[in-house]
């Protein structure tokens, strides 16, 4: 990138580095943690309205509702999320093409599925064929955000759904002594004192969605795990020759001291969010706040 | 050929006991359940012995992250930090190759390459971190009373600990612990998807799985099916540490006894 890094000299000298972190490839790997923001970024507020609809499900009225809503909440408890991060990659992939097959291609009477084949006509292929290299990217890390938001969803339903069922029932009582209907009582009373109680699960939830996104590997995503393992190792399947050793290790640690960054910031952040809410409330946070106040 | 052969030849498959050469075309559901039902042993494996060794260190750091003393509590709290802060994924990778290079100037390092070890290490650190934290909390809310009610029977030291302070902080730490264990076990499905490599194709049941998943490009069979061994396996770990809790609870009447309730307040 600098203009002395042309001169063969550089080799050897501690400047070295400073091209070396600035080759084409290595902008491919800075661009990958801008990935693992964006999927943290779009995932956290679907994850959390998937989990708000969960909630709201698994608290209805009506059984077959309640019961759809509780066993999304139950399935995720006793299964490894990484076996539904490989589940559902694939079988949302498969979901999709299968759905664009009946739609598109009426008239095809084969079966879909052959054997070992899931075979659908080239119209229903998702993405086409065609269609250039970033269009397949984005819909793979579309297909991601996806699987990513159904998991972890299911954990914010638990969470939201214990913070609904945390609020004092007396607030609740008042309100319908007042003469509000069950769906303003919700929106109006519960919704809004749901939060304070929820938040220590949910910034648990974002912590554990942080730690996630190492996952993106698994989903086949060029994400910072795949580059740091090109990068780091002597040879790759791409390129041919690397002028260093056998550094995945110093590329990892790299990774392990973002991830550290990554949660320290968000415990910082998560307190003070909590201080914030706390305010005003009539839990034990908020008492101690008032004391601190008026003292 | 029967389900009977199949269990034969593919039961003990994953740790290398049995038919060599894994099914390649026409996959069968009694090949699926079995393949997978083998995996379970390493994810068994993984989840025991990890919990074993790492209630140990995770008791050591609880006390050392309680402790007056500096040079106690400081290493504690960045050892619970470093492993709870950080992915446990990133962490296979980096400790697969930092024993890789190990390796390469000490030969001794050779068995810490390959999952049997250097994953179990990994998961050891990892859990004692997890349960270490956990078990600080409960030691901060044993009743103070009990710890004073131990000092006026002149109990002090060892023995107050081994006998007031260690198991009051295992009955308020239990059902937070049981959560811990059954994350674990799920955590250990992440071993053969980092860096360390399964050896003649001898893996966990996620392995398998994908494996099958991989071939047949139908993944609603053999995930259900590791689906259904995690439950089952989920099953066992509650009952067996209710039974432990049970023991934990038994001084105490019966309307004050800590109900098991699993939360979801810890992952990886």
């Amino acid at each position: 990138m600098f203009s002395y890094c042309t001169d063969p000299d550089t080799l050897g000298t501690l400047r070295w580095f400073s091209c070396y972190l600035t080759t084409g490839v290595h902008w491919s790997f800075y661009v990958s943690f801008l990935k693992v923001l964006l999927l943290l970024a779009v995932t956290a507020p679907v994850a959390l309205s998937f989990g708000f609809v969960g909630a709201m499900a698994a608290r209805s009225h009506f059984p077959p509702l309640s019961w759809l809503g509780k066993g999304y909440i139950a399935i995720v408890r006793g299964v490894p999320d990484i076996a539904f991060f490989l589940f559902f990659v694939i079988a949302l992939d498969q979901g999709f093409e299968w759905i664009r097959h009946k739609v598109l291609c009426p008239d095809w009477t084969d079966p879909v599925r052959q054997g070992n084949d899931f075979l659908v006509c080239q119209a229903a292929k998702l993405p086409l064929g065609t269609a250039p290299e970033w269009v397949h990217e984005t819909y793979g890390f579309f297909l991601a955000v996806i699987t990513f938001s159904i998991v972890f969803g299911a954990f914010a339903a638990n969470v939201l759904f214990g913070g609904m069922r945390a609020v004092p029932h007396a607030q609740l009582e008042t309100a319908e002594a007042y003469g509000m209907t069950r769906r303003q009582t919700f929106w109006r009373i519960l919704v809004p004192q749901m939060w304070v109680y929820a938040l220590p699960g949910l910034s648990n939830l974002w912590m554990v969605l942080i730690k996630a996104t190492p996952l993106l590997f698994l989903l086949g995503i060029e994400d910072i795990v795949y580059w740091a393992r090109e990068l780091g190792g002597t040879k790759t399947s791409k390129f041919t020759q690397y002028p260093h050793g056998d550094w995945r290790m110093w590329y990892f640690l790299f990774l392990l001291i973002f991830y550290l960054g990554m949660t320290r910031v968000s415990e910082l952040g998560l307190e003070k969010l909590m201080r914030r809410l706390s305010h005003g409330q009539a839990t034990s946070g908020g008492e101690l706040l008032r004391k601190e106040t008026t003292a | 050929m029967s389900c009977l052969q199949t269990i034969q030849d593919y039961g003990l498959r994953s740790i290398g006991i049995g038919e060599r050469l894994l099914p390649k075309t026409d996959f069968t559901l009694c090949e699926q359940f079995t393949l997978i039902g083998s995996g379970m042993i390493w994810n068994v494996y993984f989840g025991l012995m990890a919990l074993a060794t790492g209630f140990f260190l995770a008791t050591a750091l609880a006390v050392g992250k309680a402790s007056q003393n500096k040079w106690l509590r400081k290493p504690s709290e960045w050892f619970i930090f470093l492993f709870r802060g950080s992915p446990l994924f990133i962490q296979f990778f980096f400790a697969y190759f930092f024993f890789l290079s190990l390796k390469k100037t000490y030969p001794l390092f050779d068995a810490f390459t390959s999952a049997w070890l250097g994953a179990l290490i990994v998961l050891f650190l990892n859990t004692a971190a997890y349960s270490g934290e956990i078990f600080y909390g409960a030691l901060r809310s044993i009743p103070k009373g009990d710890i004073e009610a131990a000092d006026a029977y002149g109990m002090s030291g060892w023995s107050r600990f081994r006998r007031v302070v260690w198991p009051t902080m295992l009955r308020l730490a239990w059902p937070a612990y049981t959560n811990e264990a059954i994350f674990l076990f799920h955590a250990t499905t992440l071993v053969f998807f980092s860096a360390f490599p399964a050896w003649q194709q001898r893996g966990d049941a996620l392995y398998y799985a994908s494996y099958f998943a991989d071939k047949t490009f139908n993944p609603f069979i053999p995930y259900p099916i590791l689906a259904f061994y995690f439950i089952l396996m989920t099953l066992v770990v509650i009952w067996c540490f209710g039974l432990v809790n049970k023991r934990l609870n038994r001084h105490l009447p019966a309307a004050k006894k800590a109900k098991m309730r699993l939360r979801l307040n810890l992952a990886r």
